[in-house]
């Protein structure tokens, strides 16, 4: 096996999206991607049997895509890479059947990876500057928001904190039905709030009180909040009065925004740590991003948010995991791993 | 020669050739741990089938029905199998296996094949008989029905617990050899994801 700059072609189906990537060492090849996500949209939210029945039209369909956007043939791959978990179990089977099959078919070693490592691991691709240690990362989507603390890639990752109940991106799509906007909510609260004020309203910020801060100083809840917006606006709607939707939106996003980044940096602080990367589709949000690059820049913490289509779930991402478990030495996965629909973020590869 | 891979039922994998039958087939019964033993099947099927990939001509799925999940390991590793040997897919409907077993051992007549379908229900096809190639004729199914709805009671039924890839295998050879056209490639589901679109926002204010 090519260990100095290894081919490797990387399956993701932990959710509504099969990807399929190809990486040569530390250069993106290519990042085929299909997503169900339109028809989730009348579901409101992501039901899992629909993603999985897509996952398994898409599945060879994106490895053929993603070969040709390469341009390079199965018999040049060094090895494959497929995501174990965590995410929704019968989506995440697809690829962990398809990732087998490939790799016995072709005779190549075979890596199962953590999903949520992999989106620390997609930064390691590019010409400029990558991944140093130690960082903190943000991962923050519709079904993740976790905090955590790389030292090193492959070989150490701590979880410093998590969602206690809803994942950021789940709050947007929550908030937005409840403001009449359509699934996936969060590029639409982020066209509103640009109109609105985000000082309007004081909407709370979950796990930030003294009290909650001991025990959970780097973990989220966004379940307060958005019951929180929905008691707004029903004051509202049973008062007669208008709803300030922008305003609403604003808020919303602002009080979001502010506990991410807020959690984020105290963990930089606290733990001494000058970087931050952030992650997850959760991303493509304005205000995230802006909020980060300010208060980043204010206590000068270098911060690093990869290209947008990395940030979202991809198979570039688990190919970049892949290569760097070749380049570092690691052998290739036993032969029966699973899905793990709660794979810890410690467990950077399935053995 | 060809995989023969089906997960409709626990997990079955077997190497079939035309003229020498089933030269192999590994079965795990479980019906939860498909993504976990597929890839050890595969290889243990054709090792004892003494066979490397590229010798194979094709790649046999059970398109089921049974429950999801598993079912669809199964059919996501056979499509993937095929297309990284740049061969053909052959979709067979699982039922057709316990059936071409049935009257490989010399039974004759009508017969049904019932397999759970979880939820207190079953899937269900009807056959009645063998054409002179040997195949199975299947005259009505794969279909879902409550255990007491579930109709032809007047041919012998056999209620299967694992499907055996090693007669998914043989079925394909036989339609095959015959030119019969093979079925479609898609998976038999037979139900419609459970989910209700959703009715807008619910009050959290009393």
């Amino acid at each position: 096996m090519n260990r100095e700059d290894p081919l490797v072609l990387g399956i993701e189906t932990s959710c509504d999206e099969t990807g399929v990537g190809i990486v040569r060492g530390r250069t993106l090849l290519a990042n085929a991607i299909a997503s169900s996500m339109d028809e989730h949209a009348r579901y409101g939210g992501v039901v899992p049997e629909v993603a999985a029945r897509a996952h398994l039209e898409s599945m060879t369909p994106m490895i053929g895509a993603a070969l040709a956007e390469a341009g390079v043939s199965l018999e040049d791959l060094d090895a494959i890479a497929v995501t174990s978990g965590p995410g929704l179990s019968g989506a995440l089977m697809v690829g962990v059947g398809s990732a087998k099959a490939l790799a016995l078919a072709l005779d190549k070693p075979l890596y199962a990876v953590n999903h949520l490592v992999g989106h620390v691991g997609v930064d390691v691709l590019g010409e400029e500057g990558h991944l140093e240690y130690p960082t903190i990362a943000l991962l923050v989507s519709g079904g993740h928001t976790s905090l955590l603390l790389v030292r090193d890639l492959v070989s150490d990752v701590e979880l410093l904190g998590e969602t206690i109940d809803d994942a950021a991106g789940e709050a947007f799509d929550k908030v937005a039905r409840i403001l009449g906007l359509p699934y996936p909510g969060g590029p639409h609260i982020d066209r509103l709030a640009a109109l609105g004020d985000p000082k309007a309203i004081r909407f709370p910020r979950g796990l930030t009180l003294p009290k909650d801060m001991a025990a959970h100083r780097y973990d989220f809840s966004f379940s307060g909040l958005k019951t929180s917006v929905a008691r707004w606006v029903e004051k509202k709607q049973d008062a007669g009065e208008e709803v300030p939707i922008n305003d609403v939106a604003a808020s919303f996003r602002e009080a979001v925004a502010d506990v991410l980044i807020g959690k984020a940096i105290a963990a930089c602080t606290d733990l001494g740590v000058p970087r931050l990367l952030l992650g997850g589709g959760v991303v493509a949000n304005a205000r995230v991003r802006s909020l980060a690059e300010e208060r980043t820049a204010a206590a000068g913490i270098s911060l690093r948010i990869p290209p947008l289509d990395l940030c979202t779930d991809n198979g570039a991402m688990i190919a970049a995991l892949g290569a760097q478990l070749v380049m570092h030495g690691h052998d290739p996965s036993g032969p029966d791993f699973g899905a793990d629909s709660t794979l810890p973020v410690t467990d950077i590869q399935v053995h | 020669m060809l995989l023969a891979i089906d997960t409709s039922a626990g997990t079955s994998v077997a190497v079939v050739d035309r003229d020498g039958g089933i030269l192999s087939q590994v079965d795990v019964a479980d019906t939860m741990r498909h993504a976990e033993v597929i890839g050890s099947l595969i290889t243990a099927a054709l090792a004892e089938a003494g066979i490397r990939p590229p010798e194979l001509s094709g790649v046999v799925s059970g398109m089921g029905p049974g429950p999801f999940t598993g079912l669809r390991v199964g059919i996501s590793a056979a499509r993937t199998f095929a297309f990284a040997l740049g061969r053909p897919l052959v979709p067979i409907a699982s039922h057709d296996a316990v059936a071409w077993q049935h009257y490989a051992s010399g039974a004759t007549g009508g017969l049904l094949v019932v397999t759970d379908a979880r939820r207190r229900e079953v899937f269900w096809s009807a056959y009645s008989g063998v054409d002179a190639e040997g195949l199975p004729q299947r005259t009505d199914g794969p279909a879902l029905a409550k255990p007491d709805a579930v109709p032809f009671p007047e041919l012998t039924r056999i209620d299967a617990a694992a499907i055996p890839a090693g007669g998914l295998g043989m079925v394909a050879e036989l339609a095959f050899a015959a030119g019969h056209p093979f079925a479609a490639d898609e998976p038999l589901y037979l139900r419609s994801p459970d989910v209700t679109p959703s009715n807008g926002p619910k009050r959290v204010t009393r």
